[in-house]
């Protein structure tokens, strides 16, 4: 196995800028091969870029580094023969069918008996009777399955998917993403971008992005300790109220509304408690001190982030 | 977090003039979209300036300058003042000067001349024996029009011309005939002009499309990000691309040519296999073009204008529409880069005159480089990446 090291991707310093808007600033990072890789951050933040970059679809402005130890970007040709790429629009061919679709994957790639890779692949996706339906008219769930196996048919070492659930239904996700720990076990690698913070929980490793820097890696453990942050639940009456009056305060980064309760967050504990303290006597309210969420630590992150770099 | 800090007020809603207020923002929207296409924005004014300044000037009805040739059989002084004469009404202008039937013959199958005079052996000796003899003129009669305006006003040029010269006494009787031969065509039967032109413009026409449109339309559906990050290189897409639409043209050919033979009564008097083959080559260079107009433009709106700036100087400039010999020499030299003016010639040549692979060197080397460069240009074009 090339590079066999043990890291699949291993890039220091990419920048990508786009008619003089910076995207992708000085990313570094280094994913372990056969790990699942869960790459966060919001819309815009340079995610989709940095796959691109991977994948050579795109060319860094500066930046170097390897994928499956071939060189980003020398060796582009030879890292597209090992890598799959899902694509966050769907692109497959619409008017093709389920199997006219893989077959093509399976000949572009050299496949030795594509019908077969192809009827094969239709069977582990449990798409067996579908095989002849356009892909056009497949629903999201099933749409975004053969997507996948298409991406996975020539046997790549690395899959790169580009928010791969979006739209999908929870069920379809759940099985989406035993099937990439299946894969992974396999021994492929997997770098996921996600909005979502379960799928974020099911990643070995994440990675957090905003405005094209990396703000924040390791597992999601590592990450959540790192942030520092004194989180409070709260329930009870008029939470509306309430977050209306906290939001703003000195030592208060963040308040978000979570169903019936309330996440108020903050690092700076001393001022934290100073602002709740009215609040904490106020009747009808529980104040509870817990763990952040993933979630808490990444809108924080990126609350800050903006500050900092917009 | 926002939408609860800073509520939107409310605002009213009016259902007055809801057919105009919809309508409205219909159309704000589309001129604010139509001002971002710029290539679109831009078309919109060169495509008819262009156009009509190009057409405007290029295409003349009455021919000038018909490149002709000469087959001298006696070298006489009477020979060349009837030549100097012919010459001097601009309708003709002398190419070649030829000694040999076959090769005057030959010039005039493979389209290098259109119009050849026979001045036969013993000409002079026979005029002033007062024989009357026979002066010969051959027209490449293909295309009528171009043909008809010359041959009407032969008669007339000569006699004036050769008035002076004291050949012609007083009351002026013409010492010799003027035997005018419209070959291929003797009947001048447009449809003996039309059809095969029609070939070669239909062609055009579509085998562009289909191809003009193939890129974008996987940019335009998503479909390219993946194709691009799969290991596939430019030429085996292209390649992919125009192959299946080479069967498609072929049949289309194949289609009118048939009824063309069938209804309208047009020969095919040359081989069916070299025009099989020449017309092969040429559906490949339009699908080249083709493809390559798909490489350069960003949407299929583009795709279609650009075809259709390729389209109308090739119906215009290339001797489909109007004689090719009567445009100015620019407009001609424009005529010579398109693939329908040397596919015209080679469909014409082999249908009507019976040519052959030798008189058609020149519009198949022709059509092989336009078809080179055209995916040259492609290839090097086609970006493997979203840069």
């Amino acid at each position: 196995m090339s590079g066999g090291n043990g890291i699949a991707i291993d890039v220091k310093g990419l920048t990508k800028s786009f008619g003089g808007r910076e995207v992708v600033h000085d990313l570094s990072m280094q994913v372990k091969r056969g790990s699942i890789y869960g790459f966060l951050g919001p819309n815009g933040s340079g995610k989709t870029t940095t796959i691109r970059i991977l994948c050579g679809l795109l060319t860094p402005d500066s930046g170097e580094g390897t994928c499956l130890g071939y060189d980003i970007r020398r060796d582009a040709e030879k890292i597209k023969r090992q890598v799959g790429y899902m694509t966050q629009r769907f692109s497959l061919y619409q008017d093709l069918s389920v199997r006219e679709n893989l077959e093509f994957v399976a000949r572009l790639y050299g496949v030795t008996d594509a019908r077969g890779a192809a009827r094969d692949m239709i069977r582990r996706l449990g798409l067996s009777g579908r095989e002849e339906q356009l892909a056009g008219e497949l629903s999201g769930g099933w749409k975004q399955r053969l997507a996948l196996g298409a991406c996975t048919l020539p046997n790549p070492q690395l899959l790169l998917l580009d928010e791969p659930t979006a739209g999908v239904d929870p069920k379809a996700r759940r099985d989406f993403w035993n099937e990439i720990h299946a894969l992974a076990a396999e021994g492929l690698t997997v770098l996921v971008s996600t909005h979502y913070m379960d799928e974020a929980e099911r990643c070995h490793e994440i990675a957090y992005i905003a405005y094209g820097y990396l703000l924040a890696h390791g597992t999601v453990e590592e990450v959540i300790a790192k942030s520092a942050l004194t989180t409070y639940t709260v329930t009870g009456e008029g939470l509306n109220e309430l977050a209306a009056a906290l939001s703003g305060k000195p030592g208060i980064d963040m308040v978000a509304p979570f169903g019936s309760s309330l996440h108020v967050s903050g690092r700076d504990v001393p001022a934290l408690e100073a602002s709740i303290a009215s609040w904490r006597e106020k009747g009808g309210l529980r104040w509870q001190q817990s763990q952040p969420s993933l979630e808490d630590v990444f809108i924080e992150l990126m609350g800050r982030s903006k500050d900092n770099f917009q | 977090m926002s939408a609860v800090d800073h509520p939107a007020p409310r605002r009213e809603i009016r259902e007055r003039f809801g057919f105009l207020r919809r309508s409205y923002a219909m159309l704000v929207k589309e001129f604010i979209q139509l001002k971002r296409d710029r290539v679109s924005f831009a078309m919109i004014v060169m495509l008819p300036v262009m156009q009509l300044m190009l057409f405007g000037y290029a295409i003349n009805t009455t021919p000038r300058h018909l490149p002709s040739a000469v087959l001298l059989q006696e070298d006489s002084d009477l020979a060349r003042s009837i030549l100097k004469a012919l010459e001097n009404t601009a309708y003709f202008r002398f190419l070649y000067e030829v000694h040999d039937v076959d090769d005057f013959d030959n010039l005039l199958k493979s389209g290098k001349v259109l119009f050849g005079v026979e001045i036969p052996r013993g000409f002079e000796r026979a005029v002033r024996r007062g024989d009357k003899p026979a002066l010969l003129v051959a027209a490449d009669a293909t295309d009528p029009v171009a043909a008809s305006a010359a041959i009407g006003s032969l008669g007339m040029i000569v006699q004036t011309a050769l008035k002076h010269d004291l050949y012609i006494g007083d009351p002026p009787e013409m010492p010799f005939e003027i035997r005018a031969h419209a070959r291929y065509n003797p009947a001048a039967a447009s449809s003996l002009n039309i059809v095969p032109g029609l070939v070669g413009t239909i062609l055009t026409m579509t085998m562009l499309i289909f191809t003009a449109l193939s890129v974008t339309r996987e940019v335009e559906r998503g479909t390219m990000e993946s194709l691009l990050s799969m290991p596939i290189k430019p030429v085996e897409v292209m390649l992919g691309k125009i192959i299946p639409y080479v069967l498609v043209g072929f049949v289309q050919a194949f289609l009118i040519i048939s009824i063309g033979v069938g209804l309208f009564g047009v020969p095919v008097l040359g081989s069916l296999v070299l025009l099989a083959l020449l017309s092969t080559l040429f559906i490949t260079t339009n699908l080249s073009i083709g493809y390559t107009i798909s490489t350069l433009v960003q949407n299929q709106l583009q795709a279609m204008q650009m075809s259709m700036m390729f389209f109308l100087p090739s119906i215009l400039l290339s001797g489909f529409m109007f004689p090719f010999a009567g445009m100015p020499a620019w407009a001609q030299y424009l005529g010579e880069a398109l693939p329908l003016t040397h596919y015209l010639r080679i469909v014409r040549a082999i249908m009507l005159k019976g040519a052959t692979m030798q008189n058609l060197h020149f519009d198949t080397l022709a059509l092989a480089a336009l078809m080179l460069l055209a995916m040259t240009i492609a290839v090097t074009r086609f970006r493997r990446t979203l840069d």
